[in-house]
């Protein structure tokens, strides 16, 4: 019952609702993406100062074709802006597969990497990297890049599943059962991984380690190429389901009540949820807390209105996620540290603070 | 007068458990019917029937000549309105924007002055922009039903009378929000709406109500003007108390059971 009634975490006697930014939300948010990329273009092992990123992009004329300008150049087409581009959509991806997941149970503690479905994305993209490293599975290697996120959406779309059925029963989700069955899903997941781990030889030993840690360095205009249509596809699918995952928090039957068709908004939420996680763990790896926090601070600014929350969710997970793998690729230069470690190392004292806040509301 | 709802011979089986069985029922335009009976006798089973939100083991329901399982379920919305017991919203949204979800796709623009009339109708207006999860369990109820009024204002403008289904309306209500929500639900059926409530309180449920039905275990036990329904022996059959009626201002009939009244001291 605590869990229940604490998981509005808010103040109890807020007047007025702190809607304030709701108008400016989007543009606001579009320029902080706007800022924060250009800090990433700026920064990393070789330095570009902002004097020099106009002739580097191409803005400044022909006449600075020198050395200096060319090797501007290659860094930022070649490594760079596809790296940061991946890199946002992989955060928006993550970051409204988190708000649509907490609409969909209701919770707004659910995230697809803390409930094992990021990790049926990634067990199933390391099985594909074994499988078409294998004899048997040799003749499919050079599909290897396009099979990564096909094998990663339908790892997450099980894992989902699993979750669904086991803790909704009767148009009723059980937190508790729902937090639980995620463990258990995260732990069949693990123990397929460290099967794979134990099989597979050095080298996809580390592409593997490289799914469980989460990184961007693998970052391309291939892979960028393909994150952006689930992108494009997940925001138009936003847009359908914002106001069904609205009235869905007043429960499944009463959301039936108000006209919304629940079966088809769990359908189409359940899909969406694991197309989008499963594309990002295959480009990024496992990167965890984004998809809780993001949502969370939303909601406290611009409230929880579906129709701006989650296009404000892929923006400000775009944001978190460049600044992030900035830092990331610059703390410990000219060495890189994995993304998905700093994210779970700022994420997760936050998430014990959601909880704690929570305790604080349940007790009262 | 024509028929909003009609249910024919409706029967709900879980498992080896029969919920409902054999109940029909038909409620006209502007007609107020309570639903009362004791525990489990199958009371919101049977309006959750008539939402269409369940589908029946067994029996039909016709809403407005059509059967309900033939409407998409925005149609349905557009048709009847249902307020259920606990519901419990766990995102920061505010009284207004819950009653707001009531207007459908309609823009807060639009159904502006729907949401102001019915939060002014539930006596909320001041408290408009909290957050529903930080107010009282009468608070919230009062809520829901004002959300309920604007889907239901929305529907008939579109298609004309339609269904309120109220299940346990008063729960969480103090005695002047009761009678507050009751005249509410009136005003709708003078308009011309059928209004289906569920109703613990008899005495409640009679003042309500034209018309009352009883369900016991399952089967539908008497169902006519509550003069006919409320006397002594149905009471005593249904709730297995003592009890008397009395005929208050107007013959409305008045029920004061037996065992409460032995404990008022005598004056």
């Amino acid at each position: 019952m605590s869990v229940a009634t604490g998981t509005n975490a808010r103040s109890p006697r807020r007047v007025g609702g702190g809607r304030r930014f709701t108008s400016i939300a989007i543009p606001l948010l579009l320029a902080l993406l706007a800022a924060t990329a250009l800090a990433a273009l700026t920064v990393g092992a070789a330095g570009i100062p902002l004097s020099r990123l106009p002739a580097a992009l191409g803005f400044a004329g022909t006449t600075t074709a020198d050395a200096m300008t060319a090797r501007d150049q290659l860094v930022l087409w070649s490594i760079r802006i596809p790296r940061i581009a991946a890199t946002a959509m992989v955060g928006g991806l993550l970051a409204a597969a988190g708000a649509i997941m907490q609409g969909l149970f209701r919770n707004p503690l659910a995230d697809p990497a803390l409930v094992g479905i990021s990790s049926g994305g990634a067990f199933a993209a390391a099985a594909a990297i074994v499988f078409t490293d294998s004899r048997f599975g040799q003749t499919l290697h050079f599909l290897q890049t396009e099979l990564l996120p096909l094998a990663a959406f339908a790892g997450s779309l099980t894992a989902t599943a699993i979750l669904y059925g086991v803790s909704s029963r009767g148009g009723r989700t059980s937190i508790a059962i729902f937090l639980l069955a995620g463990v258990a899903i995260t732990a069949i997941a693990n123990a397929g991984i460290g099967m794979l781990v134990f099989i597979a030889d050095d080298r996809q030993l580390r592409d593997i380690t490289f799914w469980l840690l989460g990184s961007m360095s693998g970052a391309t205009w291939n892979k960028a190429a393909l994150l952006a249509p689930v992108l494009v596809i997940g925001l138009a699918a936003c847009a359908y389901i914002a106001r069904g995952l609205d009235l869905l928090v007043l429960g499944e039957a009463d959301a039936f009540h108000g006209g919304v068709d629940v079966e088809r908004l769990k359908r189409i939420s359940i899909v969406m949820v694991s197309a989008m996680t499963g594309v990002a763990v295959s480009i990024s790896g496992v990167i965890g807390f984004v998809g809780i926090v993001v949502p969370h601070l939303l909601r406290l600014v611009i409230g929880p209105t579906h129709r701006l929350l989650l296009p404000a969710s892929v923006l400000l997970g775009a944001i978190l996620m460049v600044g992030a793998d900035t830092l990331a690729r610059t703390i410990v230069a000219p060495a890189e540290m994995p993304i998905g470690i700093l994210t779970a190392a700022v994420g997760a004292p936050f998430f014990l603070g959601i909880l704690l806040r929570q305790r604080g509301l349940a007790s009262l | 007068m024509s028929a909003v709802i009609e249910a024919r011979g409706l029967s709900k089986r879980a498992g080896r458990a029969t919920l409902l069985d054999g109940v029909g029922l038909t409620v006209e335009a502007g007609e107020m019917v309570a639903i009362i009976g004791p525990n489990g006798a199958g009371k919101s089973t049977l309006l959750r029937l008539l939402s269409g939100d369940l589908r029946p083991s067994q029996g039909e329901v016709r809403l407005k000549q059509r059967d309900i399982s033939s409407y998409a379920p925005r149609e349905l919305a557009a048709r009847r309105a249902m307020l259920s017991q606990h519901i419990n919203v766990t995102f920061p949204f505010t009284v207004e924007e819950i009653v707001l979800m009531g207007a459908g796709e309609r823009s807060a623009r639009e159904a502006g002055a729907l949401v102001d009339a019915a939060l002014d109708e539930v006596g909320l207006t001041h408290f408009r922009e909290r957050q529903l999860p930080t107010l009282s369990g009468g608070e919230q109820q009062r809520t829901h039903f004002a959300r309920v009024l604007v889907q239901l204002a929305c529907g008939e403008a579109e298609h004309g009378p339609g269904l309120l289904l109220l299940d346990e309306p008063t729960s969480s209500l103090d005695l002047r929000h009761q009678i507050d929500l009751v005249e509410a639900a009136r005003r709708r059926a003078a308009g011309g709406t059928a209004v289906i409530a569920i109703l613990h309180d008899i005495n409640l449920a009679i003042r309500f109500a034209d018309r009352l039905i009883v369900l016991n275990g399952g089967r539908l036990a008497a169902d006519g003007p509550r003069a006919d329904v409320v006397t002594r022996e149905t009471i005593r059959d249904i709730f297995e108390i003592d009890a008397v009626v009395h005929q208050a201002d107007g013959g409305v009939p008045y029920v004061l059971p037996q065992s409460m009244r032995a404990r008022v001291p005598p004056r």
